[in-house]
Parts: C-alpha cells; sequence; structure tokens
C-alpha cells in the first residue's frame, strides 16, 4: 500500500515539475533586454523582427496590482479587525458568510462586476477599472487572513492594554497589530500573488493595449495592458514570435509567483520556532 | 464595547477632559472604520449577486430563465438566440470528470504526507501541492497549448483515434476530432490544478483524527494501513467530502487553462477529444467583442447562473461539514 | 530472596514477595526510554496465568508506559526505544522475527476512555478485529459478537439494537463494548489502562464484576488509581514508583503488610 501511495504522489507532483521546466525553459530563451524597454506594437513588428517588448505591460501590472493593492488593504484589514475586534458586533456573522462566499467565487465574474460597476459608467476599459477588479480578488483572502491573525494574539494582550489606560483603538493599532504583523504581512502577500495571477477578471477590465499611454494618467483612464491578460493574448495569437514572447511572460509571472510563495512560507515558518 | 461606552460617558459626565474625548472619539472613529469596511465587503457580495442578475435580466427575461438554462442554440451572429445548456453541460462534464479523476490521487497523496511520510519530506510535499494552486492559470494555459496538447495528441489522441477508425468505427462520433484542443485537454489540465484543494483539507480532516482512535484500532492488531481505513478515513470522511466540494467548486469557476485548451465550440453535442465549452470560457471567448445588447446581456446572465452554482456548491460543503463532521464542525 | 531495592544501576533487584507458580507473561530488564527521560527503569516482574494482575502507583511513576510495552504499542512512538525482554510463554516479544501485529492480537488492550469508532454500528465494532484477521462469514461473525458481547457482560442490553451507532450507548456501556471488541478476537492477555477512570461508580462496579468472571478466560493485567480497586479486582498488585518497580506481591499481603516504606505511605494516602 505504502509503495501505491508513493508512486500516486509521485505521478502528481511530477506534472509540476515539468511545467516549471517548460516554463523556465522556454522563457529563459525568450527574455531580452528588449523586453523591459520596448512596447509592443502591432504583430508586424515581431514579424518583421524590429525591437518589440512588454515595457508598457510591466507598467500596467505595476500600477493596476498596486491600485489594487490600496483599494483592498484597508478594506481587508479593516474587515478583519471589525471580526477580531469586535467579535460581539451583530453584523460579524452575516460579514463571515459574505466573506467567505466572495472568497469562493470565480475570479471571471469578479471582472464582471468590474465592468459593470466601474467600464460601463466611465464609457472606457480602464486600469482603474481593472484595479478594482483585482481588488475584488484580494479584499476576500485579506479579511481572512487578517482576522485569523488577529485571532491568534490572546485576549490577554488586549487586557492588558486596556488596564493601563488605552482606548480600544488604541490597543488595537499599538498591541495587537504590531504582535500579528508577520501574519497580516503574509496575507497580504498571499492576496496579492492571487490577484496578481488572474487574469480574466482583467479582460474585461483593463482589458489591455499595445502601447505605453500617452501620459501617466493613461494608466488609469484608459485600456491597459497587463501581464496575466497579455500572456493569455500572446498564447493564444497566430504569430510563433508572439508565442515566444508569451513563454517570457510566464517565466516573468511565475517567478514572482514562486517568490511571493517563497516568502510567505517563509514569513509563516519563522514564527514557529518548533516545527 | 457596551460597557467602555458607559464607562466613557460617565467619563464625559465628570469631566469633559480632552483625554476622555480621545477615548471616545477615537473609539468611536475607529469602530466605526472597520465597521464601514466590514459591510463595504457585505455591499461588494451582495452588489456582485445583484449586477450579475441585472445585467443579465434582459436575457432572462428574452429567453426565461429556464429556457435560457436549457436552450442548446448559442448563436450571436444569425439568430440572437441564446440557451446556455451547451456551457452549462460543459462545465459539468469538464468540472464532474476532473473531480472524478483527481479525488483519490488527492486522498492519497494526503494520507502519505500525513501518515506515512517524515517530517522534512512531507513538508516537502505539502509545499509543492500548494505550489500548484498557486501557479497562475494562464501560465498553465501556455503550457497546455504548446506542451500538453500536442502530446496529448500525438501519445494518446491519434494512437487512439487511429485504432478506432480501423477496428470500431462506431466509437468516432464519441471520440471526436483528436487534434488536441478538446474537453480531453482541459478535463486533464483541470483535474491536477485541484488536487491541491482536495490534498489540504484531507491532510487536515486526517491530522484531526484523535490519538485514542488510532490506538484503539493499533491494538486490536491492526497494521499501518489497516488503521488508517478502519479509524482514520472514516472519522475524517466529513473533511475529506468538505475538499472534494471545494475542489468542485474550484474547478467550475477556473477560467484560463480551460478557455486557451478547450477548443471552443458552441454547439453540442460534444465529444471526447473533440472541441467543446464551458460557462467561463465561453464568457472569455466572447464578452471582449460582443456589441449586441443581448449578447452581452446573454453572457451577463451566464454570469449569474455561474454565481448560483458556486454559491450552492459552497453551501453543500458548508452543510456537509456540518452534519457529517463527529467533532461537531470543524471550520473549513 | 532479597528484599531490598538497590539503587544501583545496572544491579536491580525485583522486589518480589513471592514467584507464581504459572507464569503467564514475563519481563525482564525491561527498560523504556523517550530521549533522555527514562519511562520504565529495568522492570523484570512476572504475570501470572488465568490472574489480574494490578500495577498501582502515583501518577508519571511509569505504570502507562510499562503496559504499553506489553503489546509494543512503543512500537509506534518515535522517540520511544524499548531494551530488555518481554515473554509470552516464554518467548520474546520483541525479538526481531516477531510481528507486532500479531502480537497485538494475542495481548489486547482496552484504554482509559472509551473509543467505539463513530461511524461503526455497535456489531461492526465489536467484530473490527475479526475483520482484520480475515474473517468475513456472517454466522461466524454474528456468533463470536454474540459470546463477546455476553462476556462482556453487554449482550442482554444491546442485542436488539446491534445495528445502532457505538457511539450511542452510555460511557458504561461503550467501555464495555471495547472491551468485547479486544476480546471478539480471542486473546490470550487482556491489558487495561485505567478502565474505569472515566465511569461512574455503577458503571465501574459493572467493570469490576466483569474483570472477576473474565480472568477465567483472559489473563489480566490492570491499571489502576484507585486502590481500594486494586484490592477489589487483583490477585496480584505491584507498586510502581518514577519507572522503577518497588514491591510487588499478592494483593492481600502487599496492602495489609507492605515490606517497603514507600509502598506503605502510598496505600495510606501519604503521597500520590
Amino acid at each position: 500500500m505504502e509503495v501505491l501511495l508513493v508512486i500516486t504522489t509521485i505521478l502528481v507532483i511530477l506534472p509540476l515539475l515539468i511545467i516549471i521546466y517548460h516554463v523556465v525553459t522556454n522563457g529563459i530563451s525568450a527574455l531580452n533586454w528588449d523586453l523591459f524597454t520596448e512596447e509592443l506594437g502591432s504583430p508586424s513588428r515581431a514579424m518583421q523582427g524590429r525591437p518589440t517588448g512588454l515595457i508598457h505591460t510591466m507598467f500596467g501590472t505595476l500600477v493596476v496590482d498596486f491600485l489594487a493593492l490600496a483599494i483592498a488593504v484597508p478594506v481587508g484589514i479593516g474587515a478583519g479587525i471589525m471580526l477580531a475586534e469586535y467579535p460581539e458586533h451583530k453584523l460579524n456573522p452575516l460579514l463571515r458568510i459574505m466573506n467567505d462566499t466572495l472568497n469562493g467565487m470565480p475570479a471571471i465574474l469578479k471582472g464582471l462586476f468590474a465592468f459593470a460597476l466601474i467600464v460601463k459608467p466611465m464609457g472606457t476599459f480602464s486600469g482603474f477599472a481593472g484595479g478594482v477588479a483585482l481588488s475584488f480578488v484580494m479584499i476576500p483572502i485579506i479579511a481572512r487572513t487578517t482576522e485569523s491573525a488577529l485571532m491568534s494574539i490572546p485576549w490577554t494582550i488586549r487586557e492588558a492594554g486596556l488596564a493601563i489606560g488605552l482606548p480600544r483603538w488604541r490597543v488595537v493599532l499599538s498591541t495587537v497589530v504590531p504582535a500579528a504583523k508577520t501574519g497580516l504581512v503574509t496575507g497580504i502577500l498571499i492576496g496579492f500573488a492571487r490577484a496578481a495571477g488572474e487574469a480574466a477578471p482583467l479582460l474585461f477590465t483593463s482589458f489591455g493595449n499595445n502601447y505605453l499611454p500617452n501620459s501617466w494618467i493613461g494608466f488609469l483612464l484608459n485600456p491597459v495592458d497587463t501581464l496575466p491578460q497579455r500572456l493569455y493574448s500572446l498564447a493564444i495569437s497566430p504569430y510563433a514570435e508572439w508565442h515566444s514572447m508569451g513563454w517570457a511572460a510566464a517565466i516573468v509571472l511565475l517567478g514572482f509567483v514562486i517568490c511571493c510563495f517563497i516568502a510567505a512560507r517563509f514569513a509563516t515558518r519563522e514564527k514557529f520556532n518548533v516545527s | 464595547m457596551a460597557r467602555n461606552d458607559q464607562q466613557a460617558d460617565s467619563q464625559m459626565d465628570l469631566k469633559k477632559s480632552p483625554s476622555a474625548l480621545y477615548h471616545w472619539l477615537g473609539d468611536r472613529i475607529f469602530s466605526s472604520l472597520s465597521v464601514t469596511l466590514g459591510i463595504t465587503i457585505i455591499l461588494l457580495a451582495l452588489g456582485m449577486a445583484w449586477v450579475l442578475f441585472a445585467e443579465g435580466a434582459a436575457a432572462l427575461r428574452e429567453f426565461g430563465f429556464f429556457g435560457f438554462l436549457t436552450g442548446t442554440t448559442w448563436d450571436p451572429a444569425v439568430q440572437l438566440q441564446f440557451g446556455t445548456w451547451p456551457f452549462l453541460f460543459g462545465t459539468l462534464i469538464t468540472s464532474g470528470a476532473a473531480l472524478a479523476i483527481s479525488i483519490f490521487p488527492a486522498i492519497a497523496v494526503a494520507i502519505f504526507s500525513a501518515e506515512y511520510a517524515p517530517r522534512w519530506l512531507s513538508a516537502i510535499i505539502d509545499n509543492l501541492v500548494q505550489l500548484i494552486a498557486a501557479i497562475p492559470s494562464v501560465v498553465i494555459g501556455i503550457w497546455g497549448i504548446f506542451v500538453l496538447a500536442p502530446w496529448l495528441r500525438d501519445t494518446i489522441y491519434m494512437p487512439v483515434y487511429l485504432w478506432a477508425e480501423a477496428s470500431m468505427p462506431a466509437l468516432l462520433p464519441l471520440l471526436g476530432n483528436p487534434i488536441g484542443y478538446g474537453m480531453a485537454t482541459a478535463t486533464i489540465v483541470l483535474s491536477l490544478m485541484i488536487v491541491p484543494y482536495t490534498t489540504a483539507l484531507t491532510k487536515d480532516a486526517i491530522r484531526s483524527v484523535p490519538v485514542a482512535q488510532r490506538e484503539a484500532s493499533r491494538a486490536l492488531g491492526a497494521t499501518r494501513w489497516e488503521v488508517i481505513r478502519m479509524a482514520v478515513l472514516p472519522y475524517a470522511r466529513s473533511g475529506i467530502m468538505a475538499g472534494a466540494i471545494l475542489s468542485l467548486g474550484r474547478a467550475i469557476g477556473e477560467t484560463m487553462a480551460v478557455a486557451m485548451l478547450i477548443g471552443n465550440k458552441n454547439t453540442l453535442p460534444f465529444s471526447i477529444f473533440g472541441a467543446g465549452a464551458t460557462m467561463p470560457s465561453v464568457i472569455v471567448n466572447e464578452f471582449r467583442e460582443a456589441v449586441e445588447n443581448l449578447h452581452v446581456s446573454s453572457l451577463m446572465a451566464i454570469g449569474f447562473v455561474l454565481f448560483i452554482l458556486a454559491l450552492v456548491i459552497n453551501l453543500i460543503a458548508a452543510y456537509i461539514t456540518r452534519k457529517l463532521s463527529i467533532s461537531g464542525g470543524q471550520t473549513i | 530472596m532479597s528484599n531490598t531495592h538497590s539503587q544501583e544501576p545496572g544491579v536491580r533487584i525485583t522486589n518480589l514477595h513471592t514467584r507464581p507458580m504459572n507464569v503467564r507473561m514475563e519481563t525482564k530488564n525491561l527498560t523504556v526510554t523517550y530521549g533522555e527521560t527514562i519511562g520504565v527503569d529495568n522492570i523484570s516482574i512476572p504475570i501470572e496465568n488465568k490472574k489480574v494482575t494490578a500495577l498501582i502507583g502515583p501518577s508519571g511513576c511509569g505504570k502507562s508506559t510499562f503496559l504499553r510495552a506489553l503489546n509494543r504499542m512503543h512500537d509506534l512512538t518515535r522517540a520511544a526505544r524499548v531494551s530488555g525482554e518481554v515473554l509470552l510463554d516464554g518467548e520474546d516479544i520483541y525479538a526481531p522475527d516477531v510481528n507486532p501485529v500479531l502480537i497485538r492480537r494475542k495481548i489486547g488492550m482496552v484504554f482509559q476512555k472509551p473509543t467505539p469508532f463513530p461511524t461503526m454500528s455497535i456489531f461492526d465494532n465489536v467484530v473490527a478485529g475479526l475483520k482484520l484477521v480475515g474473517i468475513r462469514d456472517k454466522k461466524n461473525l454474528k456468533e463470536t459478537c454474540e459470546r463477546a458481547l455476553t462476556n462482556a457482560a453487554l449482550f442482554n442490553e444491546v442485542k436488539d439494537r446491534l445495528g445502532d451507532p457505538g457511539v450511542s450507548l452510555s460511557g458504561g456501556q461503550q467501555q464495555r463494548l471495547s472491551i468485547a471488541r479486544a476480546l471478539a478476537v480471542d486473546p490470550e492477555v487482556l491489558l487495561m489502562d485505567e478502565p474505569t477512570s472515566s465511569l461512574d461508580p455503577q458503571a465501574t462496579s459493572r467493570i469490576e464484576e466483569l474483570i472477576h468472571t473474565l480472568k477465567d478466560q483472559v489473563t489480566i493485567v490492570v491499571i489502576t488509581h484507585n486502590m481500594q480497586q486494586a484490592a477489589r479486582v487483583s490477585d496480584r498488585t505491584a507498586f510502581f514508583f518514577e519507572g522503577s518497580l518497588v514491591e510487588m506481591g499478592e494483593t492481600q499481603s502487599l496492602f495489609t503488610n507492605p515490606r517497603e516504606k514507600r509502598t506503605e505511605e502510598y496505600i495510606t494516602g501519604r503521597f500520590g
């Protein structure tokens, strides 16, 4: 029986290693400096061998992802604080259910939601809509991990703070949050990594762009290119040159996600000295 | 909270000192802020359901809810007829098959990690399995397009198709076009992607089986595997089932890898190797180009159906956890 | 015969009043360690056939550790090291070619907290051990189940509801179910680790009666922290303290006339 279990485990893990292998080997050979300095332009650029790259994608991704963070971190942590620090609040059971529901919803639906909420009224696809869509992906994760991190701090710490006369809000901000900061940051990291890999919500919100915008504000107000969405477009395009750029995009995205994964694992392992 | 208010109020009555204000106002602002942010989430969840419904209402009104759900014609070009059944069918088949393929391997990995492997190996296995879930769907998609699909075509689909052509031609319609991009490939990729969810919950459930149960089983003369079969797995079954249902929930919502590998055919019948579609895949394929309002509305309505389906699955998982759990409601 | 308790390592003389005629199990220099900690230190005692041997002593004195060495339960604990011999009918159960799984069928164990398998019916619980041995014949299972439940003094109470879940019984009944389960595989020795600790007085006395009737069929070793119970149910008693055997002898004489001061102090409640 043990042999069967070992074989099965190997069969499950093998595809992962194969995927990583192919992404790395194909991606490395496709990486070049142009990737980080040139825009994509039309397909003819690549086909004719003229310089082409994904710099607009990289910037777009940064803008959209950090906008999403800026929205999701306050909301997620605020909700997490509500759940953990005010456990008696009547809305908490509902909040938990709603948060779990939101968490379990496919990301594509969050994209459709952001489309109706932002793109339609604005009349255009935009980086702003993309950021909002990704924040919908991040928020439930951050709320859940925040609650969990804060709850892991013993109640006695709060009592100690109150006993020396601190108001409740100071107790939370000055004693509980610092104690939980590893868990909080890890939660944000996990949410960020999840959202950074999502393409579906961006297809209907930031939409994509083959060029850099004319001004910085253009990242927010106009359609914008992001790495996951661009990877999708490149992969399904009929141009071999774009396919190889797709592998380059894949290795960048994969590398980023794996770094976040390792960082999150490392952080949570450090908390527990007895393994 | 109430007690603090009372204390603070009486402090305010006694002396309206700045520090009392600092306490009271600070607490008020802080709690209001937290609650507002918490309420935002509630509003988001409700808002999403509402918006999907409202945007899809036009289509639902046009075809009737059940008409829309069961209609088999999806024609944005000529007839402007939108029936979701092909995509609902595609979703159910691919997700169901993916669950069926992945469930036993996923449980086996959890058992090996929890019961047999030494701690260092267990940690490595767990991390690698969770890494599967962390890989972005588009990355798996591009790998699928350029590596997996051609390999499957050459190693499995074509040989089987050629064999059927020679020996059992009646099977051909069932097999379909073996070019590599289709239902089978999408299902295979899907089954890999959902393994981590079953494995994680199964491992948690296994680890929460009390030592006393294992000891009682051992004392009867059970081998390590017999202990697992007799005492551990039955006790853990609610957790295992919850993991499986959670995996199903993820499978139905999986978008990019499926959209990139499923071949995108909107009309039934689907075949094993041949192209097909799922609810998320058709939305991805058509939304950006959809022009007709009815088309957009229909895609939104599919989103609403997907929402309902995901909600139902999550509720079932929660119900199973509560009903079947022996120690009474282990939280997922 | 030496009655003194030597403190020198390596030279330990078991403080044994008399050696029984008919020895079923015996330990020779049995030592169990967990890493740096010594759980049980150089114990050599006999277990008399078809009699009840009680192990008493304060918490943490090693009686549970000792008991678990008798059916190789320490095999499951990574940090535990067992040295010495445990003989069943003269054969060392720790010999390299011995299969511990088979040992545990010959030497059964009942625990402090009753542990019926919650997903199984009463019937399935009782025959769980039989199925491990490969017995599937329905008639055989039924008969054995009935016999085991009768021997455990539970049959009459459950005979009409063998299909009910094992956990639907009361605490005392669950413990008798656990005993029935252990008896069903027809063990030669039954080890009981504080079997009545978690039960009410009525259930406790039923189990004590049961032990009394069972000893005609099985050799019993029972741990108890209740000295009155030891006095009531056992034929021989061993007193453990901090991992060592202090004294062992016939129950009556140990309790009325203990030879060691520490035994006397424990029995009269001065510590423990």
